[in-house]
C-alpha cells in the first residue's frame, strides 16, 4: 500500500485540520479495476443462464388494444413471453413504487410513456431475445398525451392515471413549508422585490453502466438470489418480499462492482421484476441488461422542476425573505425514491446559506406522460433545484441593486456565531462558517482581477462571464424519527470483526457504485483502532454478509454509514479495554489508550495491542463478567440530524459572440465537507459532479416533442461532457467538523452537483449582461444563447 | 461462420454468427469482461479495445471485420505481475471511481503513448475525447496518463513499511 502523501499517519480523531486515517492513500479496489477484473452485473454467467429483452411501448399514451405472442413463442431459442396479463393472472401486473403509488411492471391497461414497458422475452441468448421482441405483433390506440407540466391540471386534460379509483386528474400531492403569512407580510414591506420564473430542465444520470440483473431463482429451496444493480441492496430485498410472496430469508441481493450510480439505481425497475419473473417461469437463472436508448427513457431521471422564484430585499441589500412556489413533474407514476414524509425531498432548505426573516415554498406535483423517477442524479433529494433556485435568484437579486453578486452574498451569510442555525422551513444546520469560504474562492480566482479583464473586454466587445454559487446542502438522510422509506427508518449498520491475528473485517450496509467506500471504510476503521488500512477488509453489496441499513444515495454514506463504522470501532475498542485488563491483570480503568494499544497508566511499556488482544480474547485467557470470547461488535446508527456540508463555487466563462458557444474557461470549488477521511477520493468527487454541472448547464437534456416522444433517447442526442468540454478544476478545502457525527464528516458525493450549475449559467447570464439578459434556462446551449442574444428566449418546454 | 484473430496475443479461431459484434464476441465468446458495454451509438467508448494498435470501439466492429487482426484488450496490458505504468498511473493519480469506462481509456491512453510519447494535456484530452468517463471529471485521467508518460517504465509501487507506518 502506497501513502502518497507524507503525512503522519492517523492523527488524532479530534485534529480536523488533518485527514482521518491514513489521508490520502491509493484505493484498495483499484487493481482489480485497472486490470479488467471489476465484477460487473453483465460479467455474470450462471450454468444454463437464459437472457431477457423487454418490448417497449413506441407511443406515449395508448390504450393497449391486443397483444399477439405466438410468432415470439415459436422463435426456435425463445422459452418463454411473458405480459402484462400473465403478470396480472400473478398478481405481479403492478408493483409498489418508493412514492407510495404503484407502478406497472408491464402494461395491462394503458401505455403511459414512450418506453414503457410491454412485453419480456427470454431467450437462449441476447441477440435471439431481441430478434424475438420484432415477432411480437401489438395493436395500440393511440391517446393525446400530457406533455406539459402546465398544461396537466388542465380542466379536461386526459386522466393519465385512469387505473387508480375514482381518479379524475393529474394531481398528485401539495406540500408546503414555511410560514405563509409570515412571508408575505415580509414581502409587502420590502424595499425591492424580484421575480422570475427558473426551470430546472428533466435531465439523467446516465451512469456509464446500465441497469440491469441477473435472478437466480432455485424452485427446490424457493431461494431467490438476485444480482442487481442497486443502490440499496438491503432495501430492495424487503421490497421483492413484499412484492412476490418470496420470504425475505430466502431472498439475496447482491450489489456486486457497480459502474457508476448517482441516483439511477436506487428505484426498483420493471426490468429488474421480470428477470425474477423469467427465472421463476423458466426455472434457469435469467439476465437483463437494459440498453442505453431504455435506460435513458425509461429509468429514474431527475429535477423536471418549474419554479417561480421570488426574493424580497432592503434597498441597501439586506435579504429578508424567499418565497416560491413549485410545479413539480412526476412522470407517469409518482416513483420518486425520498423520504416518506418528504414528497419534494429536500427542497425546502432554498433559504441556502443566508439568514433570512421568512420563507415559504408550495410544490405541487403531477403526473404527465413521460418516464417516472424524479430523484436522481446526486441530487441530495432535490436540493440541487433549491440551490439553483436560490442562488439564481440571488444573482438577479444583485443585477437589480447592481451590487458585486460575491459582495451581495457576503453581506447576507449566516453568521458563524448563528450555528446550530434554525432556518425558515425546519431545517437545523448543524455547523457553518460561510465568510472564509467564499473568500478564499475569491483568492484562487484572483475575483478582483477577474472583474477588471471582463471590464475590459466589454469594452472590446468579448463576452466574458464570472459566476458564483454558494451553497448549502442537506445530506446523511436521516433521523429515524422524521425519515423512512416505505417504512424502512434510514439508518444504517456495521459490524466489524476482529479476527485472531489482528486483520479485521468490517461489514457494511451501503453500497460504493464508485466511491472507493473499501478504501474510505478501511481508513475510518483504522483511523479508530489503530489496524493499518491494508489490514481491514470492507464487504458491501451483499445482503447475507453485511447487516441491514438504506444504502448510498443522496451523499449519506459517510454521515451515516460512516458514523456507524466509527462507532462499532469505538465498541471494539471499548471492549478491547476489558479483555486487555484481564491479561495485564489490571482493572479497565487504569488503562490508557494510544492508537493501536491499551497501556497501563504511567508505565506505558506494559500494554497490549489490538492484535495481542484479539489473540487474547479468542484465546484462553480468564474474561472478566460479561465480555464473550471475541473482538466484535455491531451497531445500528441512526443520526440525531442530517450534515449540512457547504461551498463556494466560481465559473469563468467565454462566450462567442458569433455562435454563442460557451467555453468554461475555469472553474474554481472550494469545498467544505467537515472532517475529510482521503483527500485523493474527495477531490476526486468533486471533480465529477463538476463535470455534471458543466453538463446540465450546457447540453444535458431531456426533452419531449408534443406527441410525448423522448428526444433525448442516446448519447447522440443526450450531450455529456467529455474532456474537451470541461477545465482543468482548481479546488480548495475549509474544515468544518460537524458538531454532531462521531468523526465531524458530512458527506461530499453531491455537493459539486448539487452546487455547480448555478455558477455556470450564472456565469453565461453574466456573460451576456451587455444584451440585458438577466435569466436564462438551461441547458445554455449555443442556440440558446445566441437566441438570448438576439433578445429572444425560448418558450419554456 | 469461422474467425480467426489474435487477442492479447494468443491466437484464437472461433464459429460466430456474422452479425456478431466485436464486444459481444470478446465478452461473451471469450469471457474477457474487462471490455465494457455502455450505448449503442459509438458515444461512450467503454469499449474501446486496441485492433492492430490502434483504438476502435468495438460496439461498432463485427467480430468478422477483426478477422486476422491483433485485439489487445484491458486483459492484456500487464505483462504477467508487471503492469504497464498506464494501468499504474490511474492508480496514482485517482484517474478512476466506478472503473467501468477505465478499460477503455487506458487503451486510448496506450495507444496514445505508443506514438506521442510526450503528449500535451491537450492532446491527452483530444486522444480521450471520444470516451465518456462520468465520474472523474477527467482531470484525472489526464494526470494519470501524465505520469504514465513520465514513468514510460512505470515505477516500483512496494514501498517498505518504515514508509507507511511512519
Amino acid at each position: 500500500m502506497t501513502i502518497l502523501e507524507d503525512r503522519p499517519s492517523n492523527p488524532a480523531a479530534g485534529d480536523h485540520d488533518r485527514p482521518v486515517g491514513h489521508g490520502r492513500m491509493q484505493r484498495k479496489e483499484d487493481p482489480r479495476f485497472v486490470r479488467g477484473k471489476g465484477h460487473y452485473v453483465d460479467d455474470i454467467v450462471l450454468p444454463g443462464m437464459l437472457h431477457g429483452a423487454i418490448l417497449r411501448a413506441p407511443v406515449a399514451h395508448a390504450r393497449l388494444v391486443s397483444i399477439d405472442t405466438t410468432e415470439a413463442l415459436a422463435h426456435p431459442k425463445v422459452l418463454a413471453v411473458i405480459t402484462g396479463s400473465d403478470l396480472q393472472a400473478l398478481g405481479l401486473a403492478w408493483a409498489p413504487t418508493l412514492s407510495m403509488d404503484v407502478q406497472a411492471v408491464l402494461v395491462t391497461d394503458k401505455v403511459r410513456f414512450q418506453g414503457q414497458e410491454v412485453a419480456f422475452v427470454v431467450a437462449e441468448d441476447r441477440y435471439a431475445a431481441r430478434d424475438a421482441l420484432e415477432l411480437i405483433q401489438v395493436e395500440y390506440d393511440v391517446l393525446p398525451p400530457v406533455v406539459d407540466a402546465r398544461k396537466a391540471m388542465d380542466p379536461g386534460a386526459p386522466v393519465i392515471r385512469d387505473d387508480l379509483e375514482g381518479r379524475t386528474d393529474n394531481h398528485i400531492f401539495d406540500w408546503e413549508a414555511g410560514n405563509k403569512a409570515e412571508t408575505d407580510a415580509v414581502f409587502a414591506s420590502a424595499d425591492v422585490v424580484v421575480t422570475q420564473e427558473i426551470v430546472y430542465p428533466r435531465v439523467h444520470p446516465a451512469p456509464m453502466e446500465t441497469c440491469g440483473a441477473v435472478a437466480d431463482f432455485d424452485p427446490i429451496d424457493g431461494r431467490l438470489t438476485l444480482y442487481e444493480t442497486t443502490q440499496a441492496p438491503h432495501a430492495h430485498r424487503t421490497l421483492f418480499a413484499m412484492v412476490s410472496g418470496i420470504p425475505e430469508h430466502k431472498i439475496r441481493v447482491v450489489s456486486p462492482d457497480i459502474g457508476g450510480g448517482f441516483g439511477n439505481k436506487v428505484g426498483i425497475y420493471p426490468g429488474y421484476i421480470l428477470a425474477v419473473v423469467g427465472s421463476i417461469v423458466t426455472g434457469k437463472p435469467v439476465k437483463w441488461v437494459e440498453d442505453r436508448s431504455e435506460n435513458l427513457m425509461s429509468t429514474s431521471f431527475a429535477r423536471d422542476y418549474i419554479m417561480q422564484g421570488e426574493i424580497a430585499a432592503t434597498k441597501d441589500g439586506k435579504i429578508l425573505a424567499l418565497r416560491t412556489s413549485v410545479l413539480a413533474d412526476h412522470g407517469a407514476f409518482n416513483a420518486t425514491a425520498q423520504p416518506t414524509k418528504y414528497p419534494a425531498g429536500f427542497f425546502h432548505i432554498f433559504t441556502g446559506s443566508y439568514d433570512l426573516a421568512a420563507a415559504h415554498c408550495t410544490v405541487t406535483g403531477v403526473y404527465t406522460n413521460k418516464a417516472p423517477g424524479g430523484v436522481a442524479y446526486a441530487c441530495s433529494f432535490r436540493v440541487t433545484e433549491a440551490v439553483y433556485l436560490v442562488e439564481r435568484m440571488v444573482d438577479i437579486l444583485a443585477r437589480k441593486l447592481e451590487m458585486d453578486p460575491a459582495e451581495l452574498r457576503l453581506k447576507n451569510f449566516i453568521k458563524k456565531e448563528q450555528f446550530p442555525y434554525a432556518n425558515k422551513t425546519g431545517w437545523e444546520y448543524d455547523s457553518g462558517d460561510y465568510e472564509p469560504t467564499m473568500r478564499l474562492s475569491m483568492k484562487m480566482a484572483g475575483y478582483d482581477e477577474l472583474r477588471r479583464e471582463q471590464k475590459e473586454k466589454r469594452e472590446r466587445g468579448e463576452l466574458m462571464g464570472i459566476g458564483i454559487s454558494f451553497f448549502t446542502e442537506t445530506v446523511g438522510a436521516g433521523p429515524r424519527k422524521d425519515m423512512d422509506i416505505l417504512g424502512l427508518g434510514m439508518a444504517d449498520g456495521a459490524e466489524l470483526r476482529i479476527h485472531p491475528t489482528g486483520k479485521a473485517v468490517v461489514r457494511i450496509s451501503v453500497q460504493s457504485q464508485g466511491q472507493g467506500h473499501e478504501t474510505t471504510f478501511a481508513q475510518i476503521v483504522a483511523e479508530e483502532i489503530g489496524i493499518p488500512p491494508e489490514d481491514i477488509d470492507v464487504v458491501h453489496g451483499d445482503t447475507d454478509q453485511t447487516p441491514f441499513g438504506l444504502g448510498t444515495y443522496g451523499s449519506r454514506s459517510t454521515p451515516v454509514s460512516g458514523a456507524a463504522v466509527a462507532l462499532v470501532a469505538r465498541k471494539v475498542r471499548e471492549k478491547a479495554r476489558f479483555i486487555a485488563a484481564a491479561m495485564l491483570e489490571t482493572r479497565p480503568e487504569d488503562l490508557e489508550w494510544e492508537k493501536g494499544r491499551w497501556f497501563v497508566k504511567g508505565d506505558p511499556s506494559v500494554g497490549k495491542t489490538i492484535a495481542e488482544i484479539a489473540m487474547g480474547a479468542h484465546g484462553t485467557v480468564a474474561l472478566p463478567e460479561g465480555i464473550d470470547g471475541n473482538l466484535d461488535a455491531e451497531v445500528t446508527y441512526d443520526p440525531p440530524n442530517l450534515t449540512f456540508p457547504f461551498g463556494a463555487y466560481i465559473c469563468v466563462v467565454d462566450v462567442d459572440p458569433g455562435t454563442g458557444h460557451v467555453k468554461v474557461r475555469r472553474f474554481i470549488a472550494v469545498d467544505d465537507c467537515g472532517t475529510r477521511i482521503n483527500p485523493m477520493i474527495i477531490e476526486g468527487q468533486i471533480h465529477g459532479g463538476l463535470t455534471d454541472g458543466v453538463g446540465m448547464a450546457l447540453m444535458e437534456f431531456i426533452e419531449f416533442d408534443q406527441e410525448g416522444n423522448c428526444l433525448g433517447g442516446s448519447f447522440m442526442d443526450y450531450l455529456i461532457p467529455t474532456a474537451m468540454e470541461v477545465p482543468d478544476w482548481e479546488t480548495g478545502f475549509t474544515v468544518t467538523p460537524s458538531p454532531h457525527h462521531p468523526i465531524g464528516a458530512k458527506g461530499i458525493g453531491e455537493s459539486a452537483t448539487v452546487g455547480s450549475p448555478p455558477a455556470v449559467v450564472n456565469a453565461v447570464v453574466d456573460a451576456l449582461a451587455p444584451f440585458g439578459v438577466v435569466h436564462m434556462d438551461m441547458p445554455c446551449t449555443p442556440a440558446r444563447v445566441w437566441e438570448a442574444m438576439q433578445g429572444r428566449t425560448r418558450p419554456p418546454v | 461462420m469461422q474467425i480467426s484473430m489474435t487477442i492479447n496475443g494468443t491466437f484464437v479461431t472461433r464459429e460466430i454468427e456474422p452479425r456478431v459484434l466485436l464486444v459481444h464476441f470478446i465478452r461473451d465468446d471469450l469471457r474477457l469482461t474487462g471490455t465494457h458495454w455502455g450505448c449503442d451509438t459509438t458515444n461512450c467508448g467503454t469499449c474501446v479495445v486496441l485492433m492492430d494498435g490502434q483504438p476502435v470501439k468495438s460496439c461498432t466492429v463485427l467480430a468478422a471485420m477483426a478477422d486476422g487482426h491483433a485485439i489487445t484488450t484491458v486483459e492484456g496490458l500487464a505483462n504477467g505481475a508487471t503492469l504497464d505504468p498506464v494501468q499504474q498511473g490511474f492508480m496514482e493519480e485517482h484517474g478512476l471511481q466506478c472503473g467501468f469506462c477505465t478499460p477503455g481509456m487506458m487503451l486510448t491512453a496506450r495507444a496514445l503513448l505508443d506514438h506521442n510519447p510526450h503528449p500535451e494535456p491537450l492532446e491527452i484530452r483530444e486522444a480521450i475525447s471520444g470516451q465518456i468517463c462520468r465520474c472523474t471529471g477527467y482531470a484525472t485521467i489526464v494526470r494519470s496518463i501524465q505520469w504514465a508518460a513520465e514513468h514510460p517504465v512505470g515505477a516500483t509501487t512496494e514501498t517498505t513499511d518504515e514508509e507507511v507506518h511512519a
